[in-house]
């Protein structure tokens, strides 16, 4: 059994955006765990708010239109939602740190590598002297793999290649020694080989540091190349959970199976790729039954009118789906079909 | 399947100028596409691949003249499109047509579908609006989608929806050439799957020819017959699409392949690292572009461009460890990636 500490603890979460049409639950009820040292990746296609729940971790969430509404986000003990932002600016970068998509928009164009790198560190540092930072910031570079460290230092954000950006941000939020990465589709906008390295520093890294990876992505690959446990989510909820390769060996949702069949494999080719049918929801859209209903292939009326709850389908594997609600009559015919 | 070429490309260049200073006097010159050459048969489906930057969507655009090539002949059904005037040219891009990567950005946001989807028909010379209006309906139904979705605007639609809007618009003319320039890439998994089965049923009942530009490696395995890779304006491997994936010949085809993520935890793949990034085009090293990054690397590499010679058939590759005046290295490497998987 996994006997590492629970870092950060994520209870109920509900962060809902009030917009002229409406209120949209963005994220919904989402509860889980991240342990010391863990990569867990969140996974889903877009609008199933895998990155609000990130933003609503660092308390980034826009407010207006964005509000986080219930639940608690523990870390290390604390419960996050509701302290000063000065308390909260703390536990960024500190703690808890963030990479995102495009480093590009992450990096400020008007000043150099060098002066973004020491200001983040003087930040958390308040003791440090200026050279100290400097000494700190070259050694981060030379630690995520950037040759040129000292040069680097002194050249602006456009002299660098999206990967070099990357691995610049990485350094950055790192430099304090943060026991939790939050890292949102960090490989997405860059090359194949490229994507490769990153994927490979972040590991690296993982089990040098200690650093629990919070990994969002919406490629099933990644996740399998660098997660140990996984999240599904769709339209605001999390639909299942369970280990990297349960997931891949016997996912038990049938929108989890829907997705892992629908990507063509590079290794063989299939002759016709599965689709689930119609189209992803928009968030808040449905409002009663279980959001997949209305693609699913499986669907009864139960859950045309309720919505599932997350059954315990073993002692680490969870899946929100009537099928594995054991009271369910008739529910065992058709669990066997999804099955097999 | 007939094996009759459709399309003949040969030495296709692009050189864009840099241009500096007040004068704007040129000092250089990007050379986005450099003597590339290739075939399509009628029927197949030829992948582009290969990462940004690479020339792939240039080499796209000039086949439809959307750009003019520097040098090189583009022949299309037995004509010389590089030849034609631009009134001529007009008239043959009814047989090839375009589908975009971005269906938001390629649709008219003012436009109902019926104007964008009657838009080629008009332009090709379909003078009555009954039978506009009547083929817009029977492509839309074609597409998957209905009737009465001709009355609204691209924003009231999804982005796979809007894909499907783009393809029906490629098909309105009856071409015989589809150059799709990574038409799935902005789209969801589950919808990506959807839109590239949707080609291929089409493709079966108009009998069409596509290129399919796109950087996904899976995506491009799943949908093509044959594969050609590209590498900084150069095509470096060509073969049929289960040959190049079961027997990569190119240490960056090699590499590039073994980078793609698999998504099964149990599969354990041989990994290429692949060093640094990809060289500013403006100034490629000399020789093979490839030799600053690749692991073979040799003395002849940074002096001498390999050429695209058939090595099996139907099996191109430019790489001088493949020549046979070259040291026999090869054994080494041809253990493939994927033949095991």
């Amino acid at each position: 059994m996994d006997n590492r500490k629970t870092i950060l603890d994520v209870k109920d979460l509900q962060t809902t955006f009030f917009t002229d049409s409406g209120e949209i639950p963005a994220v919904d009820h989402v509860s889980f765990h991240v342990k010391e040292g863990e990569v867990l990746g969140i996974v889903g296609e877009s609008g199933c708010g895998k990155s609000v729940t990130s933003l609503s971790i660092m308390g980034l969430v826009p407010n207006p239109p964005g509000k986080i509404v219930g639940g608690e986000i523990v870390f290390d003990g604390q419960n996050l939602i509701g302290v000063s932002e000065r308390k909260m600016r703390q536990v960024r970068g500190n703690d808890i740190a963030m990479i995102f998509q495009e480093p590009m928009t992450s990096l400020n164009p008007l000043f150099t590598i060098g002066n973004q790198m020491v200001e983040a560190i003087l930040i958390h540092e308040k003791k440090w002297s200026k050279k100290q930072a400097q000494e700190r910031a070259i050694e981060m570079l030379k630690l995520v793999g950037l040759a040129r460290a000292e040069d680097l230092m002194k050249e602006y954000p456009h002299q660098l290649s999206g990967g070099m950006r990357q691995r610049v941000m990485i350094a950055m939020a790192l430099v304090c020694d943060p026991k939790v990465l939050i890292a949102d589709e960090p490989t997405t906008a860059l090359d194949v080989t490229i994507q490769a390295q990153i994927l490979k520093l972040m590991k690296d890294l993982n089990v040098r540091l200690n650093t629990a990876v919070l990994l969002i992505t919406h490629d099933l690959g990644v996740v399998a190349e660098t997660c140990e446990r996984v999240i599904v989510m769709y339209s605001g909820q999390i639909i299942e959970e369970a280990p990297v390769k349960t997931i891949f060996e016997s996912p038990k949702h049938p929108y989890t199976k829907g997705l892992i069949q629908s990507v063509p494999d590079m290794r063989y080719k299939k002759d016709r790729l599965y689709s689930i049918a119609g189209n992803v929801p928009i968030p808040g859209s449905i409002k009663k039954g279980c959001r997949f209903a209305a693609r699913c292939e499986f669907a009864f009326d139960r859950c045309l009118q309720e919505n599932p709850e997350l059954y315990e389908t073993s002692d680490v594997q969870k899946t929100r789906c009537f099928l594995y609600d054991e009271n369910e009559v008739g529910a065992n015919d058709d669990k066997a079909v999804v099955e097999s | 399947m007939t094996t009759k070429p459709l399309l003949k490309v040969k030495g296709l260049k692009k050189y864009f100028p840099v241009k500096k200073g007040l004068l704007a006097k040129t000092v250089g010159y990007v050379k986005a596409v450099d003597d590339v050459s290739f075939h399509v048969n009628e029927g197949e489906t030829l992948g582009i691949v290969g990462e940004s930057g690479c020339g792939k969507s240039t080499t796209g655009r000039m086949l439809m003249r959307l750009l003019d090539p520097t040098e090189g002949t583009v022949e299309f059904d037995g004509k010389e499109l590089t030849a034609l005037s631009s009134e001529e040219m007009r008239k043959t891009r009814r047989d090839i047509q375009m589908v975009f990567q971005d269906p938001y950005a390629s649709l008219n946001p003012r436009h109902t579908i019926e104007r964008i989807l009657s838009e080629p028909l008009l332009v090709h010379g379909v003078k009555s609006a009954k039978e506009r209006k009547e083929k817009v309906h029977q492509f839309l139904e074609i597409v998957g989608l209905s009737a009465y979705h001709a009355k609204r605007y691209p924003h009231q639609f999804s982005g796979g929806q809007r894909q499907r809007i783009g393809i029906a618009r490629a098909l309105m003319t009856n071409p015989k050439l589809i150059i799709a320039d990574e038409p799935v890439s902005a789209l969801d998994v589950s919808i990506q799957a959807q839109v590239l089965n949707l080609m291929q049923d089409l493709q079966q009942e108009f009998n069409l020819t596509y290129i399919f530009i796109a950087h996904d490696l899976g995506v491009v395995r799943h949908i093509s017959d044959r594969v050609g890779v590209m590498y900084l304006g150069k095509m470096v491997e060509v073969a049929e699409s289960e040959a190049l994936y079961a027997k990569p010949l190119h240490p960056y085809t090699q590499a590039l392949l073994s980078a793609v993520p698999v998504p099964d935890p149990n599969f354990s793949k041989e990994e290429v690292f692949l060093e640094g990034d990809m060289p500013n085009p403006a100034n490629p090293p000399t020789g093979c572009t490839f030799h600053t990054r690749c692991p073979f690397k040799m003395d002849i590499c940074s002096q001498v461009v390999p050429q695209l010679t058939e090595l099996e058939e139907g099996h191109s590759v430019a790489c001088h460890l493949y020549n046979e005046t070259s040291d026999n290295d090869i054994k080494k490497m041809e253990g493939s990636l994927y033949a095991k998987g």
